[in-house]
């Protein structure tokens, strides 16, 4: 943790409410994003139990298993996901601009100009909170091998018509997720969390309610003494007066009022089945029925406050104006979300169970370019952050005092003018290390030379003023200019240059197989 | 017929060399595409390096040597030069300004240059992991020597294992391991998880491939050595090359009776020392502990540190650059070298861990990574990063610590997730810590700023 965070969090501690860790929102947040909070069984990895899903705070859509082991019902919920998800996703799909960009032509090798289709905007996901990014994730591993009928005419339990498609799409945007600063699919809490420090442990901070307690106050009282209630306060039956953000229920709400109904709805379909024909069978249905609609408001009791809790924690985001380099950030989220509906209507499979060594190679190299880029553009984005990285010697702010003219000593000599600042900030500096600054958006290199006194220091601009011996208009600061230094680069460079997977060597055991995967095996345990 | 056993021949000099050969012999006439050769602190593997690249060459092999920092290339270059001028040698290297050491200038049989076409059909080209990545439509060449191999990642020999046939795989197992910025659970327990070692790629795709170790350490005294091996190495013991009393270190002038020179002394005897400060939960840059390392430092020179490496050898003064500091962070590193500074004292090497791996000083202060600290997370607990502070010694090594670091590693035992198919490391920090800190106990001094 860093120093100025540790002191927002005193600060937090000793107010009673969070302090704001930046200026500017550096996620970027669609006008019309899709939530959704979905519960799971305990016990039972992979059950769903239940999920609000919607893009009107005020009318969400509540799906439930009434019996979450009979699988069954969960294809019936998973159905319905796809039937509330897909559509959206399916909105953003067809609003296409033409892009130009620069392509390899497989037949010479060549880099090329071509036309590519980007969708103009991207469906944005946001969950409650992390644990729930995993969970998609464990949907979209579930569903995405499954076959329809339509797909395997033989395969002995069907999945409804788009479920193995909405796995793909949540196992493309929990694969998604995973990217440092993309925004497809969002967790609330980690988004309140990147701009307030809170006066609790890093652990309580995963609790969303705790955390917009903290925020977000209810009457402006202390958000400490509210956040506390959140965590710990439960009524006369022992419930939580804020249930969990899920997916994991409250181990109180499942034996003490889950249980039960579940039971009941169980003795309700074991005598609907011994029941025959007639009357009596229709007022078992008719108790079912009930037994079902008590199940959905027990769920709701749960869904609720957390669905409310997103949209909540969405309207306090949006106060936040973007960070223009979060704009540029969702810029590769549509791309992403363009390539991969690329992938679904050219037909190809869905994502295979686990990476090839070349794949998993490609993105961590993705990743953690990403997570440099993105540690740098919050910094300059953001005075606020940028003061965490001057308090730890990796970036600067100083007046420019004096700017002497001088040239390299080659044949064809290039401006390299000397800068003095004047700072108080004390970055890590020794000779010849390279700072830079932004220069319309773009990183300009110098160097340090030495320290003139205690707060002034010297440096040589190496780069981006022209071609011609002087440099061109606008490119060497002047007196008086106050600039942002990093001593941290703004972007990294081109990670290795990775063989194809058909090449892999055999230090990483030879190409893999290139048989399309198998569904997954149905076992005892699918079938109850 | 009996096996030798180098590990137990009576002279370290002969156990060392005998399994020099069979790693020679492996490499240059087994049939294997790969040989793996662990090497403890200071067992000699750039020798074993250089004497490989050498032979491989004089044995009309094209080679290719890849280590990991430019740093690294460089010193394997001057080293290959020194013991065979004649020898052509390719230094490959990027296309930034001052990429290579300017002491290269100066040997006649090495050239430089950007593009590996350049350097095609010299007999060594030795370049960067990173570099060798870009390297495109030449070799392959048949022979490769990789080095630091522990240190470099997975990712990066998937990008340069197409440049060559065969490989010798050199580095030390118990340094630090390669990790990423970025979270890569998602692939662990594949065998070729992209953030693991190169080397545990290798072997869980290749586990036929012969597996050597250097016995002897050469750097580490004899104080030393059986601890670095049975707190770091507990499964592949080593020892020192030089017994106890072959090497000496000694002041010039007297104690003054401060804690720094007493601590100094203790070390000078028994090559540790353990500077405690009184227990203290402290910001990383702890101003106290700062201060008491860069009073030790000033201390080693003031006092005229000389030091006997063997038995023969002539006495050498403990000069600045035979000096470092290590600490866990580079705050920390910065915060030294500013103290130093106010001191007067610049020539002093002040580098964290994952800088001073691979290097080698006569004496050593370490600011302790637990040192102040409320929590021990599992960056601080790594193993290799108290094993690369602890072996970059000759004679000393000066721990600077706070009390209560045995009580807090007790209150945080390691909660790491255990991975599915992930080898489980030994020792794990907890214990390795547990191990040096018992050692240090016995050679406590107390410091009250």
């Amino acid at each position: 943790m860093s120093l100025i965070s540790t002191l927002a969090r005193l600060e937090a501690v000793e107010s009673g409410r969070a302090r704001p860790l930046t200026t500017v929102r550096h996620r970027h947040l669609s006008e019309h994003p899709l939530v959704l909070v979905p519960l799971t069984t305990a016990g039972e990895a992979g059950a769903p139990l239940g999920a609000l899903v919607g893009t009107d705070p005020e009318r969400p859509r509540l799906l439930t298993v009434a019996q979450p082991r009979d699988r069954e019902l969960r294809f019936a919920f998973l159905a319905e996901l796809a039937e509330a998800v897909l559509p959206h996703l399916d909105g953003y799909a067809d609003d296409i601009e033409l892009v130009e960009r620069n392509e390899t032509d497989p037949a010479t090798g060549k880099r090329v100009k071509a036309q590519a289709e980007l969708c103009a905007d991207a469906p944005q996901l946001i969950v409650p909170g992390r644990a729930a990014i995993d969970f998609v994730r464990l949907l979209g591993r579930s569903m995405r091998f499954r076959r329809t009928s339509e797909q395997d005419p033989e395969t002995p339990y069907p999945a409804p018509p788009h479920v193995p498609l909405l796995g793909r799409w949540l196992t493309h945007y929990g694969e998604r997720a995973r990217v440092p600063g993309s925004s497809l699919l969002l967790a609330a809490t980690d988004l309140l969390n990147r701009h307030w420090a809170t006066g609790q442990s890093s652990l309580e901070d995963q609790h969303l309610g705790a955390l917009l307690a903290w925020i977000d106050p209810p009457d402006g009282g202390s958000g400490a003494e509210a956040a506390l209630r959140a965590e710990l306060g439960r009524d006369a039956r022992g419930q939580l007066l804020v249930p969990p953000a899920g997916p994991a229920t409250d181990p109180a709400f499942d034996n003490r009022l889950l249980a039960p109904a579940v039971e009941a709805y169980d003795r309700v379909r074991l005598a609907l089945a011994a029941a025959g024909e007639g009357a009596e069978a229709d007022g078992w249905l008719g108790q079912l029925s009930l037994a079902e609609r008590e199940i959905r408001r027990l769920l709701r009791t749960q869904l609720e406050p957390t669905w409310h809790a997103v949209w909540r924690s969405l309207e306090l985001l949006n106060e936040l104006p973007e960070g223009p380099r979060a704009t540029e950030r969702w810029t590769r989220d549509r791309w992403s979300f363009t390539a991969h509906r690329d992938r679904v209507r050219a037909g190809e499979p869905p994502q295979p169970r686990r990476d090839d060594a070349v794949t998993a190679a490609r993105k961590l190299a993705a990743r953690e370019s990403a997570q440099t880029q993105l540690d740098a553009q919050e910094a300059l984005d953001d005075p606020l952050v940028l003061a965490g990285r001057r308090l730890s010697g990796e970036a600067f702010t100083g007046e420019v005092i004096e700017v002497t003219m001088a040239w390299s000593e080659s044949k064809r000599p290039a401006p390299r003018p000397l800068l003095v600042l004047r700072t108080d900030d004390r970055p890590h500096l020794g000779e010849g290390v390279k700072v830079y600054r932004s220069l319309d958006g773009r990183p300009q290199t110098a160097e340090f030379v030495r320290h003139e006194a205690d707060d002034l220091l010297v440096l040589r601009l190496t780069d981006r003023m022209g071609r011609a011996k002087d440099p061109a208009e606008g490119t060497v600061p002047v007196k008086g200019d106050r600039l942002a230094w990093t001593l941290f680069e703004h972007d990294q460079r081109g990670g290795p240059r990775l063989p194809e997977p058909e090449e892999t060597p055999w230090t990483h055991g030879g190409p893999p197989g290139t048989d399309a995967e198998a569904p997954d095996p149905v076992t005892p345990e699918d079938i109850l | 017929m009996t096996v030798f056993d180098p590990a137990t021949a009576a002279d370290p000099a002969v156990a060392a060399a005998a399994a020099t050969e069979r790693i020679l012999a492996d490499t240059l006439h087994g049939t294997d595409r790969g040989v793996v050769v662990d090497s403890p602190p200071g067992a000699g593997k750039s020798t074993l390096v250089v004497r490989a690249a050498r032979e491989l060459a004089a044995a009309g092999h094209p080679l290719m040597v890849i280590a990991q920092t430019n740093a690294q290339v460089d010193d394997l270059v001057l080293r290959l030069a020194e013991k065979d001028p004649e020898l052509p040698v390719g230094r490959l290297h990027s296309n930034d300004p001052d990429p290579y050491d300017k002491a290269l200038d100066a040997l006649a049989n090495v050239r430089k240059s950007a593009k590996a076409a350049d350097l095609a059909g010299l007999d060594v080209v030795i370049s960067t992991a990173a570099k060798w990545a870009h390297v495109q439509g030449v070799g392959p060449w048949s022979h490769a020597i990789v080095d630091e191999a522990y240190q470099m990642r997975s990712d990066a020999l998937l990008a340069v294992a197409g440049l060559f046939d065969r490989a010798l795989f050199v580095g030390d197992p118990g340094q630090l391991d390669p990790f990423s910025v970025v979270g890569a659970d998602q692939w662990a327990g594949l065998s070729y998880d992209p953030s693991a070692s190169a080397v545990s790629t290798l072997l869980a795709h290749n586990p036929e491939l012969p597996q050597h170790r250097l016995p002897v350490s050469w750097r580490l005294p004899a104080s030393a050595a059986p601890l670095v091996s049975a707190a770091f190495y507990p499964y592949t013991p080593f020892r020192s090359g030089t017994g106890h009393g072959d090497r000496k270190l000694s002041f010039g002038a007297a104690s003054d009776g401060s804690a720094h020179d007493r601590v100094l002394d203790e070390a000078a005897e028994s090559g540790w020392g353990l500077l405690e400060l009184p227990a203290r939960h402290t910001p990383r840059t702890d101003p106290e502990a700062v201060r008491a390392v860069a009073r030790v430092v000033r201390r080693i020179l003031d006092r005229g540190g000389v030091a006997t490496s063997t038995a023969d050898a002539d006495p050498a003064p403990v000069t600045a650059d035979r000096v470092a500091v290590g600490t866990a962070h580079r705050d920390q590193a910065a915060a030294v070298r500013a103290a130093l500074a106010e001191l007067g004292v610049s020539e002093v090497t002040v580098d964290t861990a994952n800088r001073l791996q691979g290097r080698e000083f006569d004496i050593t202060v370490i600011l302790h990574p637990l040192s102040g600290r409320p929590d021990a997370t599992a960056f601080h607990l790594e193993t290799g990063r108290l094993c690369v502070l602890t072996s970059r010694h000759r004679h000393a090594c000066v721990v600077v610590c706070r009390a209560g670091v045995g009580e807090l590693l007790d209150e945080h035992p390691s909660t790491e997730p255990v991975q599915l198919g992930v080898a489980v490391k030994f020792p794990d920090g907890w214990e390795a810590n547990h191990a040096v800190l018992a050692r240090l106990a016995e050679h406590r001094v107390s410091l009250t700023p």
